[in-house]
């Protein structure tokens, strides 16, 4: 699977998104940076976590503008598999390529620990190696994680089965509506989620709970 | 020409960032301060000297950039 992981001005989990692909893979992701349209013909984009352009605005509107984005759009149009984790998530929403706002958290702090979630879609190249309501623990960090969508739009997204991670009861650490951690778009070759995969992909830094996602990637994209 | 935008919650849409300036001002002494409500206002400098053209290009700013109309409503105000 060869895969690339856009960097923006502010990103910060680029590395750990490029560590976890080479560690997985056997590849080295290229690194794209924002300005650039060019984008070498890949099958994984990753959009990393971070606070892109300063979060300037609203998160992930200026990433959202950039021009790397255009052929991040032209590509998911086509087929090729985007993982937007956390900003990366943000961006996904700001340019309408998933549905709903990440709002400020309810509680208005900045929320890094590790959340239980559970498992909830695995028909898709993202979740296919986990189990239907497997529980699994991410690590969060982020202050703009509260996930909100119209009612119409929440009911699409639980009946579609677009609808990949849930909080675990009792663990929405940000408000999120009906406990929404990650969703798919409508041809399931798009996913965001707010907390991180990539950060539990070694048992080093504290589990591997994340393995599983970049699994299904090779699985379903080699 | 200069124009203001203002960026604001829609109605409904919970705004946390308001409910704790509220709970401050109350804290404050300001205890007949009820619901509180934030947004951002946006000042711009426009080269258009016409204020229809000018009022629908600040439309599609907003549209594009300036406000997420998922959850957010704008007002266009012109300066002369």
């Amino acid at each position: 699977m060869r895969s690339a992981v856009v960097v923006f001005p502010a990103s910060n989990c680029d590395r750990d998104a490029a560590v976890a692909l080479e560690q997985l893979t056997g590849k080295k992701p290229h690194l794209v940076w924002h300005a650039d349209s060019d984008l070498p013909a890949v099958d994984l984009i990753v959009l990393p976590g971070g606070f892109a352009y300063g979060d300037y605005l609203r998160c992930g509107a200026m990433a959202g503008q950039s021009k790397v984005m255009r052929t991040v759009k032209e590509r998911a149009d086509k087929g090729v598999a985007v993982l937007g984790i956390c900003n990366g998530f943000q961006v996904l929403t700001e340019t309408r390529m998933l549905p709903g706002v990440l709002m400020r958290n309810a509680a208005l702090k900045f929320v890094c620990r590790p959340v239980g979630l559970t498992v909830v879609e695995t028909q898709s190249a993202f979740t296919r190696k986990y189990n239907a309501g497997q529980r699994v623990v991410f690590p969060v960090a982020h202050g703009e994680g509260n996930y909100l969508a119209d009612e119409e739009t929440l009911d699409r997204l639980e009946g579609d089965g677009r609808v990949a991670f849930k909080y675990a009861p009792g663990e929405n650490p940000n408000g999120s509506m009906r406990d929404i951690a990650g969703i798919l778009n409508e041809q399931r070759n798009v996913l965001g989620l707010m907390p991180h995969p990539e950060r539990v992909c070694d048992p080093l830094l504290g589990g591997t709970d994340g393995r599983a996602l970049f699994h299904s990637l090779i699985e379903a994209l080699s | 020409m200069k124009a203001r935008v203002f960026v604001t919650l829609k109605n409904g849409v919970l705004d946390p960032q308001g409910k704790a300036i509220g709970h401050a001002l109350n804290n404050l002494g300001f205890t007949a301060v009820g619901e509180v409500r934030q947004g951002k206002l946006i000042e711009l400098e426009l080269a258009e000297t016409d204020a229809a053209k000018a009022k629908a290009e600040l439309k599609e700013m907003c549209e594009k950039l300036l406000a997420n109309t998922v959850i957010e409503k704008y007002e266009i105000e012109l300066l002369a």
